[in-house]
């Protein structure tokens, strides 16, 4: 909670300042804890209830955590026009998991993500900060290796 | 230190480079080049100069555009004319660095062309190769040739003097003067620059706002992002200016925080600004938190106000009653440059280009099946053919045109019969597209149409807010119809049923965002009826792209069971033995096309329909 104190210090509690909150919650804990939300009811004044409307209405908050490698594959129109749906099919069936999810040893989180912004070299992912241009689906086995 | 010492001082140290005494090297390290490799190639260089022990000075710089050609450097040496190459990779940059720098040759390897910038602009002929002669750079002028990063660079280059011409002006000439401009809103609608400035100024209130819209979600497009990271300078001095006008004491930039570096870029250009004194007001940056609304107005100060980014009927328009209430003036990145660009170089030069009721340039993200995919600038007025073929370079990988996706999911499909379309406000519209904030998608015969539309409406069912019944409800039939229709579930009535009620959505949703959702839909149902017509008579996909609709084939005459195939199929979908013919288990296939790309023999087709008849 010490981190979550100092992330409310630097900001006055106007409603003004949830988006942010929220952003800088995610920032430090990599998802939306349920007690930090709390926390942030208390701090602003504002609902549970509608403090949760806000964070689920925008594509960026997430409830669970990430795996310690998040990978995002572009579904902006260029990489979907170049395959973006296959990218996510193999990786699916690769780390068997669903997109939205996390590996049960938490080593990876796949998720479909808007526009990167990198069209001219779709089809992208990106495995944490790094991006992946021209992915291809045989890269997949050997980007994402598995410990077992 | 008074602007014209500061100017002086930021001239001689920003042309020195271009006099390359010592030599200096540029790498375009915007998002784009970043992800083909130029962080990589910076590291290759800086361990080559310190091996080498030569002297000389590297300059991150923005994308000068030709993303095709990334990782992308400019050389420039002992007051020649400077060279761009690109792509690069490790092994040609060291061989650059070693004949260019060292041998004082030019490396035959990727050149782009040469390149000679004086003060009085920029000459040389990687400006006059195919991809940038036609093309018209004002807003992206300094885009590639400034480092974003140093305010140095942009004052060097006549930063800042629109501003200082706007300062001595009344509210009254400013608003003239962008009224004889000619510009208008490039966020897409179109709406004149001058009259909405105008109408907030009117507005009796000591509280004003003027907001700069970068949240650009289309997908496909990154022109707001290039600008911003390449040149984020002329973005805030446009904002500036506005303030000035309207007397707004505080801005707003909210950006999408997918633009991590953008975002970076700008914070230290608000700083930089601030330390030479030219900010007198202040400056807040947005993250947008991801959601495509928000590039509504009404929904973009909802998100600010700290609620849930619905938009809300207008009238009141914002001008009027806007961020908390107050007249507020919201502008896009690019409408934004655009201004100080006006106050920098002069109405003239602006509204000499262009048509009679689109004035100026558009910058577009040139994207999909192009062999010359970038980030453009084009006179309004030009025709898709020029753009495709001609700037383009026409379809990659010997294809045809199909049609191009114009305006984002907002936008519309436009045959390739319509490609002599000029791109402007007002032709764009009565061929049922929109300008959009400047995504083209190029589209060759691999793609299917219907698809295509299904894409869009998941895109914008997804991103519907849900406030107004007819896009939530609408979007979502919509989708489901198109689904059915891709995975050969459709049935003729089908056509019909989608057509009324993209009518409906168009006709009665609240926002900009529900009113253009039909687009793709009623654009590809007006030009390639007969694509949807075959999807839902024959359960066949013409252009063999919807997966259902499809299937990989291996032709028993030509595959020499050379096992290729099957290495590389992620999904162990290929079974055959060494030397002999190979099949394609039809349920395990993934259709990513993986043993397609890699076969020698050309023995693997894309055949159109479900496939689970054939041999």
């Amino acid at each position: 909670m010490q981190k979550l104190r100092e992330i409310l210090e630097s900001y006055q509690g106007k409603r003004e300042d949830i988006i942010p909150i929220l952003q800088d919650i995610q920032g430090k804990y990599g998802y939306l804890p349920e007690n930090a939300l709390r926390e942030l009811s208390k701090f602003t004044g504002v609902s549970e209830s509608q403090i949760y409307g806000i964070a689920t209405f925008y594509a960026q908050f997430r409830f669970t955590p990430k795996g310690k490698k998040h990978v995002m594959v572009c579904t902006g129109t260029a990489c979907h026009v170049k395959g973006s749906d296959q990218i996510i099919d193999a990786i699916q069936r690769h780390l068997k998991i669903k997109e939205g999810d996390t590996t049960p040893d938490n080593e990876y989180s796949l998720e479909a993500v808007g526009c990167i912004g990198c069209c001219s070299l779709a089809p992208c992912a990106m495995i944490n900060e790094k991006v992946i241009s021209r992915i291809k689906p045989r890269q997949i086995k050997r980007l994402l290796p598995q410990k077992s | 230190m008074n602007f014209e010492k500061l100017v002086q001082k930021a001239k001689k140290e920003y042309y020195s480079i271009f006099r390359g005494e010592p030599p200096a090297i540029l790498i375009g390290s915007a998002t784009c080049g970043i992800s083909a490799g130029s962080n990589e190639i910076k590291k290759v260089i800086e361990d080559e100069i310190t091996r080498e022990n030569i002297e000389a000075r590297i300059i991150p710089v923005g994308c000068i555009g030709s993303c095709y050609a990334e990782p992308l450097i400019g050389i420039f040496k002992d007051n020649k004319e400077g060279i761009f190459y690109g792509p690069v990779n490790k092994k040609i940059v060291k061989e650059i660095i070693k004949k260019n720098i060292i041998e004082d040759e030019v490396a035959e390897e990727n050149i782009l062309g040469t390149i000679q910038v004086k003060e009085t602009g920029n000459t040389g002929s990687f400006f006059e190769s195919d991809f940038m002669r036609l093309q018209s750079r004002q807003i992206l002028r300094r885009c590639g040739l400034i480092n974003p990063e140093d305010i140095n660079h942009y004052l060097a280059t006549g930063g800042y003097t629109g501003l200082l011409k706007a300062l001595e002006m009344g509210a009254d000439e400013i608003i003239d003067t962008i009224k004889r401009s000619g510009l208008r809103g490039r966020g897409g609608a179109g709406f004149p620059t001058w009259l909405k400035w105008d109408l907030c100024r009117q507005s009796n209130s000591k509280e004003k706002y003027i907001i700069c819209n970068a949240d650009e979600g289309d997908p496909g497009a990154f022109m707001n992002r290039s600008l911003l990271e390449g040149d984020p300078h002329s973005v805030i001095e446009g904002i500036l200016i506005g303030a000035h006008t309207i007397k707004a004491k505080k801005a707003y930039i909210y950006c999408r925080a997918e633009y991590p570096a953008a975002l970076e870029k700008l914070e230290k250009a608000i700083k930089d600004l601030d330390k030479i004194g030219l900010l007198d007001i202040e400056i807040v940056i947005k993250r947008g938190a991801g959601a495509f609304v928000c590039g509504e107005e009404t929904a973009l100060i909802a998100s600010i106000e700290g609620r849930r980014g619905m938009p809300r009927t207008r009238p009141p328009f914002p001008t009027t009653k806007g961020l908390w209430g107050k007249p507020t003036v919201i502008n896009n990145v690019e409408t934004f440059a655009a201004v100080s660009l006006i106050f920098q170089e002069g109405v003239e030069q602006f509204s000499s280009i262009g048509t009679g009721s689109s004035k100026g340039t558009k910058t577009f993200s040139l994207v999909g099946d192009v062999k010359r995919t970038g980030l453009i600038e084009v006179p309004l007025g030009t025709t898709l053919k020029r753009v495709i073929f001609d700037i383009g370079g026409g379809i990659k990988n010997g294809g045809n045109l199909k049609a191009v996706q114009i305006g984002g999911p907002s936008g519309g499909c436009l045959p390739a019969s319509m490609m002599d379309t000029e791109i402007d406000y007002d032709s764009l519209t009565s061929a049922g597209a929109i300008m959009g904030s400047g995504g083209l998608v190029v589209l060759s015969d691999d793609s299917c149409m219907v698809e295509i539309a299904r894409y869009f409406l998941e895109f914008t069912q997804r991103e519907s807010c849900g406030k107004c019944v007819p896009c939530r409800l609408g979007t979502q039939q919509m989708l489901l119809i198109l689904n059915d229709i891709v995975q050969g579930n459709g049935s003729p009535e089908d056509i019909e049923t989608l057509h009324e009620v993209a009518e409906a959505v168009k006709a009665a949703s609240l926002c900009g965002l529900g009113q253009t959702a039909p687009n793709p839909v009623l654009t590809t149902l007006k030009y390639f009826r007969e694509e949807y017509v075959e999807h839902v008579m024959n359960g066949r996909c013409p252009a063999a792209y919807c997966r259902e609709l499809m299937h990989y084939f291996i032709d028993e005459k030509l595959c020499t069971g050379c096992m290729v195939c099957s290495k590389v199929c992620p999904a162990d979908a290929i079974v055959g033995l060494e030397d002999e013919v190979h099949f394609i288990d039809q349920e395990k296939c993934l259709k990513c096309g993986s043993c397609m790309d890699v076969c020698k023999e050309g023995a693997i087709l894309k055949v159109p329909g479900p496939g689970k008849s054939i041999e």
